[in-house]
């Protein structure tokens, strides 16, 4: 699951005000290369929701994201590339997302988050 | 400036669509994606026939939309057209020379095919044929492998009415300098028979790159496939340059596939493919995005489930809605491996949180392209198409699929933002298919209306009802 998935995801447990951004409880994280693409880059700047990204990629031990953003540093190759790095490249394998909220557990295995939720929390 | 463009005799009603959608995304429409061409038929020609004369501003783009194509045969500069080889002669000879001596010159190569639409015709007759081109001055040489210059002589003929192709009145000849031909190689590298890892519904690679081209998918594109199963659609997608996302209810699927070297995953590996960007579980009737999110995916592409081979399904169970137990809790210990109960999933309900996740989550301008069944009983009546306020259908293609139903190619493109308003009403509706489960589930299902039993009517000659094959196929092709 990557970064870029993560900005994407909330929990939506019934009774819960704000499940987003998720908690990350990392137990195997890879590493994987992506082409690098600025138009697409440029596109999803302005649609992530920056702090959740800086939180999620210190979590998967990725620190070089600048606490703030703005669109000028769109501008800056050395930007993208972190950017495009702890968007797309980092990936975790095993783990879980957790409600920020109730502390639910949604489980990713091989890289797939399971978001279903459960009879009583629908 | 008018071509000439011959479409492959299959899938009829798709061929304009895919088209107009390609010139579209090659630029043909100054400053908007969406439009449509004039086209003219040659004389004596039936709409369902493969020639039809198209007006596009260059030929650049011409060449661009053959090549990307799956239905062109071919587009080619006119030179000359008539009912006999004099008049294609006379044709030929008034076509302004400064249009035809720069192909003709002794330092190029070219090759002159020689067809005949709807039949095989010997060496020797296309041997014939091609003397007639004789007055034509051909300075350069001959090279069949790869000629500088394609010219193609082709005729369609009057065959008679029991063959099965579109009827016409007169025979006609053509004879054009080719700009473009689609690349059908790209059909036997992906097709379906040597994919790794293949589900009941995975969409053939044809249609899948119809699709893809419906949706003018391209590089930096993201694309993404609620209904995702074993990846099919994506893997179109990604050969187009889009990066891609998928999600399926079903974790077995995605997750674990049938094995670690025969999962979704495989499937891209096997064609060298960049992986889908996420894959994940979620259920589109109750999706688990956050609420800020919208106007990510600039295409939308989609087989949702019709309940005829594979039945759709939403969170809950069974009988949790229908209200006889309450919703239960599982027990801490359990839930980490605790698989939810499901409940099917109506049309009606799939489409409708279809359209719901494509009018928030596309950008504006983006496509939706997806299939929605239809039941053949009543020809002449149009059926009702799903419609929403924030969407305009600019395209149905029907394809048959049996004698009771068939799927057609919805083309919706967002021409409205997802207001707060239409959410609303969505929410209200969502509660309302709920409430009424049993309903919905019962009204218009298509798995019995397709797999009822037949009553063979015997008429006076003891024919059975499904004894006589249409004359034309028509949209059977």
């Amino acid at each position: 699951m990557r970064l870029l998935t993560h900005n994407m995801l909330s929990s939506n447990i019934k009774g819960v005000t704000n499940g987003f951004p998720l908690l990350i409880e990392v137990e195997k994280v890879v590493e994987k290369q992506v082409d690098f693409n600025e138009d697409f880059l440029r596109n999803m700047f302005a649609k992530i929701e920056w702090k959740a990204l800086v939180e999620a990629s210190r979590t998967m031990g990725y620190t070089e994201l600048p606490e703030n953003s703005e669109s000028s540093m769109l501008n800056s190759d050395e930007f993208l590339r972190k950017f495009h790095h702890a968007l797309l490249e980092l990936h975790l394998e095993e783990g879980a997302l957790v409600c920020p909220e109730t502390g639910r557990k949604f489980p990713v295995n091989k890289g797939i988050p399971n978001m279903l939720l459960h009879e009583d929390e629908v | 400036m008018w071509y000439l463009c011959v479409f492959y005799h299959r899938l009829l009603e798709y061929r304009k669509p895919e088209f107009e959608s390609l010139a579209g995304l090659f630029g043909a429409f100054a400053g908007t994606t969406t439009g449509s061409l004039e086209w003219r038929l040659p004389e004596d020609q039936h709409p369902d026939s493969p020639f039809h004369f198209v007006n596009i501003p260059s030929e650049e783009i011409a060449r661009n939309i053959a090549s990307r194509s799956i239905l062109v045969k071919g587009i080619y500069e006119l030179w000359g057209e008539g009912q006999t080889f004099e008049e294609l002669e006379e044709a030929i000879k008034s076509y302004p020379d400064e249009r035809k001596l720069p192909y003709l010159t002794p330092d190029t190569t070219f090759k002159i095919t020689v067809e005949s639409f709807g039949k095989v015709i010997s060496f020797h007759e296309q041997n014939n044929r091609l003397q007639k081109l004789a007055f034509i001055p051909f300075k350069g040489r001959v090279n069949l492998k790869n000629p500088d210059h394609k010219f193609f002589l082709m005729d369609n003929d009057d065959y008679g009415s029991e063959n099965g192709l579109p009827p016409i009145v007169q025979r006609r000849i053509f004879f054009g300098r080719e700009i473009g031909a689609a690349d059908r190689k790209i059909l036997q590298t992906y097709q379906l028979k040597s994919r790794k890892y293949l589900g009941p519904t995975a969409m053939d690679a044809e249609m899948a790159f119809l699709m893809a081209n419906q949706a003018q998918v391209r590089t930096g594109k993201l694309v993404y496939d609620p209904f995702v199963g074993t990846g099919s659609i994506l893997i179109a997608a990604a050969h187009f340059g889009a990066m891609t996302m998928g999600a399926d209810i079903d974790i077995r699927v995605v997750r674990d596939g049938r094995g670690p070297d025969c999962n979704v995953w495989s499937n891209f590996k096997q064609y060298g493919l960049p992986m889908p960007l996420s894959l994940l579980r979620a259920d589109n009737n109750l999706p688990p995005w956050r609420s800020g999110l919208k106007e990510v995916f600039d295409a939308i592409i989609c087989d949702p489930p019709y309940g005829v081979r594979a039945g759709g399904r939403k969170s809950g169970g069974r009988k949790l809605l229908k209200g006889v137990v309450a919703p239960y809790t599982v027990p801490d210990d359990k839930r980490t491996g605790h698989i939810p109960s499901t409940a099917p999933y109506s049309l009606v309900e799939c489409v409708h949180d279809l359209l719901e996740l494509a009018a928030r989550m596309l950008v504006p301008g983006g496509r939706l392209v997806y299939f929605y069944p239809v039941l053949r009983d009543n020809e002449s009546v149009d059926p009702n198409f799903p419609e929403h306020p924030c969407f305009e259908l600019i395209a149905s293609c029907e394809q048959i699929l049996s004698y009771r139903y068939s799927r057609v190619l919805l083309t919706m493109i967002k021409i409205a933002p997802y207001t707060e308003d239409i959410a609303e009403a969505a929410r209200i509706r969502h509660s309302e298919f709920k409430e009424n489960h049993l309903k919905w589930l019962e009204d218009g299902n298509l798995h019995s209306a397709v797999f009822e039993p037949a009553e063979i009517q015997i008429n006076g000659s003891g024919d059975a009802k499904f004894g006589t094959k249409p004359k034309y196929r028509g949209k059977y092709v």
